[in-house]
């Protein structure tokens, strides 16, 4: 069994609301070390077998379809150990 | 890419520039070059692009929009007229209101949920800008076909922006439009309407005077959002077969648009500021060029002093982003410390980025490099103007002499059906689908919103004085004729404050077309706004202001032409409105108005694949007498409820009348195979008790009116010449549609 491993983020020009959230309560907890912080999601989907290239396509296609949102969002699709 | 200043401008006076991909015409870049005596440098040729499109300049709409100016009738109650942020209407007891509508069709289209969201944003900011509270917020959408695979696309996504927004500001949703069409798939229209209130002496305006005055940018952050958003999104169709102009699409954050209102109306409220203006579209190139004209017209900016999201962004990039969620105040210097101090409170980001001067340019440095260098009238005021060629269609010749073929309700089994299948079609399904995604009550002022004729807030708590506001279009009227298409929609918007009781005060307008390179819809156009504008002098209400959104067409295709106009007024006392349904039994129902075989543009002819015929013509003085009456049924206490009828007819409006208090009604009509289902405009249901009939005939008969008894409330169906439709069934027709469609 391995695991497919999609990361979504928004785009850099994109304002990341949640990020800047994260980024402003950080100093408040006494945590100085961030620049900037940006919030992405990753999906973890599980498949019988090694991933097959037309497995991978196939997720590829999901994510532009329904896990992201490719007008404002990046996306990279991975196999994972 | 390499600095461009004004004196590499000057050295250099050959280089080609892209004027044409930022969508400047060979002669308007021509006519850059000979207002600046030079090249422009890639900043000053940035500004002058977003602010010389169709979106910022209205440069083929300005010649007839005029007419609003020209046609205007003198009235007291305009404070503040066209060409500010909004209009500014006195409503009494020393409070001022302002109300405007936008477009945000296009954004829409392409991400719909943060597209709709930033149409909330962008008119809620337009009002702030005003000096005044935003107190509601309203949305007149319109979609493909209900059952189309890209309306399911952009549905859910723009009616959870519009909620999602709206929500997180704490604004009531109180009315829109929810319209389908098959000429919206590929460009759904989303309108956006926001209302707020202030007193007299709180009103702001977007000028920059007094040299000296500093020029402070707060709010977000800016950032690469919607780069060229404002002439690429706006003035320019989509081509599937062009260059992939994938344009950054503006993300908003309602929780600092919310914080920016708190911290703005503070700032107002000691009188901090001198001039004010929001950053939508085309940002700081069009606030700080606004500001500039509006003034004496001389400033200076440091845009290096920009707060900055993403530090790469370069000057140009800086002068076009449509971060949202900014504001430009001018500043006299020794307030600038407490300004400082609340933006402090809020948490909101504050940079002083430059200053008014007593000379007559805008000039805009880049790390101490001269980059802009240009009078900012000629920015903002003085784009270029087109007398667009304008032909009537050959269309409508040949669809005005078509006759309506539809079948006629006649039999109780006939009636019965044509009422159920009215109730049901999406065009007058039940809303609530739409609209419980809204907080129409937030705030606890709102005392009338979906599924009422008009949405209606109070606006202060001791007097009950409220404003009511009501958005309306009739766009398959204004295929068959645009001039009297936008004459009914204004007498519908009127109609729909005035069954409520309110006295209609003022309009704005959202004017929604094709491409104004195509004369077919340039004359379209330009019939609707002479009939607005004639349509507004005759019934003496004032246009405070609008906005035009052209290009809306899917290929060759133009979107019917839809001016969705919106009337506000004023109500001295909220609790006495007259609600549009009746809660009892043994009420008698009367039509107000005459009906005649009004089927052209209707909605049963549209479900009936016909869009053919004669649009009615508008006769105004009869609908401000209708008006009359509806007011003083309300002050003298006669009506127990009213109720417009427009789309679907009488069917739709009984519909709605006995379901909104499960009581159901006997009515009986001559000619039900028109009067049921005719739309003539200038018409009402009123339900009155006995003991009121006599007063409701001396007005009606003082006003012109006629009056027609069509039945009594009572039981639990509707029954229509001998036609029993139970409740039950009925309200399972009207409200299943939205379910079934989008789940």
């Amino acid at each position: 069994m391995a695991k497919i491993v999609v990361d979504v983020m928004l785009k850099p020009e994109i304002l990341d609301p949640q990020g800047v959230a994260v980024s402003a309560a950080l100093p408040r907890l006494g945590f100085t070390f961030a620049k900037s912080v940006r919030q992405g999601k990753r999906f973890e989907i599980e498949v019988d077998g090694e991933p097959t290239p037309a497995q991978l396509a196939e997720v590829e296609k999901a994510t532009e379809k329904l896990l992201a949102n490719p007008v404002i969002e990046t996306f990279t699709v991975r196999v994972e150990k | 890419m390499a600095l461009d200043t004004v004196a590499i401008a000057k050295a250099n006076p050959d280089t080609t520039q892209p004027f044409a991909e930022l969508g400047l015409k060979g002669d308007e870049y021509s006519r850059i070059k000979e207002i600046l005596g030079r090249r422009p440098t890639s900043s000053e040729l940035a500004m002058y692009s977003v602010m010389w499109s169709e979106h910022c300049s209205y440069k083929s709409s300005k010649v007839h929009l005029k007419q609003f100016g020209e046609k205007a009738v003198k009235t007291d109650a305009l404070l503040v007229g066209i060409g500010e942020n909004a209009g500014v209407v006195d409503v009494g007891q020393g409070y001022a209101v302002t109300f405007k509508i936008e477009s945000h069709n296009h954004p829409s289209f392409i991400e719909p949920y943060q597209g709709a969201a930033t149409g909330i944003g962008g008119i809620v900011r337009d009002i702030l800008t005003m000096g005044a509270r935003p107190i509601a917020v309203m949305d007149p959408l319109r979609f493909g076909p209900a059952d189309a695979a890209d309306t399911r696309r952009v549905l859910p996504g723009i009616i959870a922006g519009v909620g999602g927004y709206g929500n997180c500001l704490g604004l009531p949703n109180i009315g829109g439009e929810v319209v389908f069409d098959e000429t919206y798939i590929g460009n759904p229209l989303v309108n956006a309407l926001c209302v707020g209130v202030m007193k007299h002496s709180d009103i702001k305006l977007a000028k920059a005077a007094g040299a000296g005055n500093l020029v402070v940018l707060y709010g977000a952050k800016t950032g690469g959002d919607g780069i060229g958003g404002v002439s690429v999104l706006a003035s320019e169709t989509f081509d599937a077969t062009g260059p992939a102009k994938r344009p950054a699409v503006q993300v908003g954050d309602p929780f600092v648009e919310k914080v920016l209102i708190e911290c703005s109306l503070e700032i107002f409220a000691e009188d901090l500021v001198v001039g004010i203006q929001d950053l939508g579209g085309a940002g700081l190139s069009c606030a700080t060029s606004e500001l500039a004209s509006g003034g004496s017209g001389g400033m200076k900016v440091e845009l290096d002093r920009v707060p900055l999201r993403d530090a790469t962004l370069s000057p140009e990039e800086i002068l076009m982003s449509e971060s949202q969620e900014r504001m430009c105040a001018i500043v006299e210097p020794k307030h600038i410390a407490r300004f400082l101090e609340i933006c402090k409170k809020w948490d909101v980001t504050v940079t002083v980025i430059g200053e008014v001067t007593d000379g007559e340019r805008l000039e805009i440095t880049w790390h101490g490099e001269l980059i802009v260098d240009v009078p900012p009238r000629t920015v903002a005021h003085e784009g270029p103007v087109y007398i667009r060629p304008l032909a009537k269609p050959e269309y409508v010749d040949r669809v005005n002499a078509e006759k309506v073929n539809v079948p006629r309700p006649e039999t109780a089994a006939q009636i019965k059906e044509t009422v159920l299948k009215l109730a049901a079609t999406p065009n007058l399904a039940d809303k609530s689908w739409v609209t419980s995604q809204y907080d129409r009550y937030v705030q606890g002022n709102t005392i009338q919103s979906q599924p009422d004729d008009s949405g209606m807030v109070r606006i202060d708590e001791k007097t009950n004085l409220g404003v009511a506001i009501a958005t309306d279009a009739n766009a398959n009227w204004s295929y068959l004729n645009p001039y009297e298409g936008a004459k009914l929609a204004l007498a519908e918007a009127a109609r729909n404050i005035a069954t409520a009781g309110a006295k209609p005060l003022a309009v704005t307008n959202c004017l929604n077309f094709g491409s104004p390179e195509d004369p077919g819809v340039m004359w379209q156009f330009a019939e609707s706004v002479r009939g607005l504008a004639d349509g507004c002098l005759e019934m003496g209400l004032p246009v405070t202001g609008g906005n035009v959104s052209f290009y809306n067409q899917t290929g060759a295709v133009a979107i019917l032409p839809t001016p969705v106009i919106g009337v506000l007024g004023v109500i001295d006392d909220v609790r006495t409105r007259t609600p549009m349904s009746f809660d009892r039994a043994g009420l008698e129902l009367y039509l107000l108005g005459d009906t005649e075989d009004h089927l052209a543009g209707s909605e049963w002819a549209y479900m009936h694949g016909q869009r053919g015929g004669k649009a009615p013509i508008a006769d105004l003085q009869r609908e401000m007498r209708l008006i009359n009456l509806l007011v003083e049924g309300r002050t003298s206490e006669i009506f127990t409820a009213a109720h417009d009828l427009s789309q679907g007819g009488l069917s739709a409006t009984l519909t709605e009348m006995v379901l909104r208090h499960s009581v159901g009604a006997i009515v009986d009509i001559e000619n039900p195979g028109t009067v049921l289902i005719s739309e003539s405009p200038g018409r009402v249901v009123v339900a009155v008790d006995p003991s009121k009939v006599g007063a409701l005939l001396a007005v009606a008969s003082k006003e012109k009116i006629t009056v027609t008894k069509i039945g009594v409330t009572g039981g639990s169906s509707l029954v229509i010449n001998g036609a029993d439709i139970p409740l039950t069934e009925l309200r399972k027709a009207h409200t299943e549609t939205f379910i079934k469609l989008f789940g």
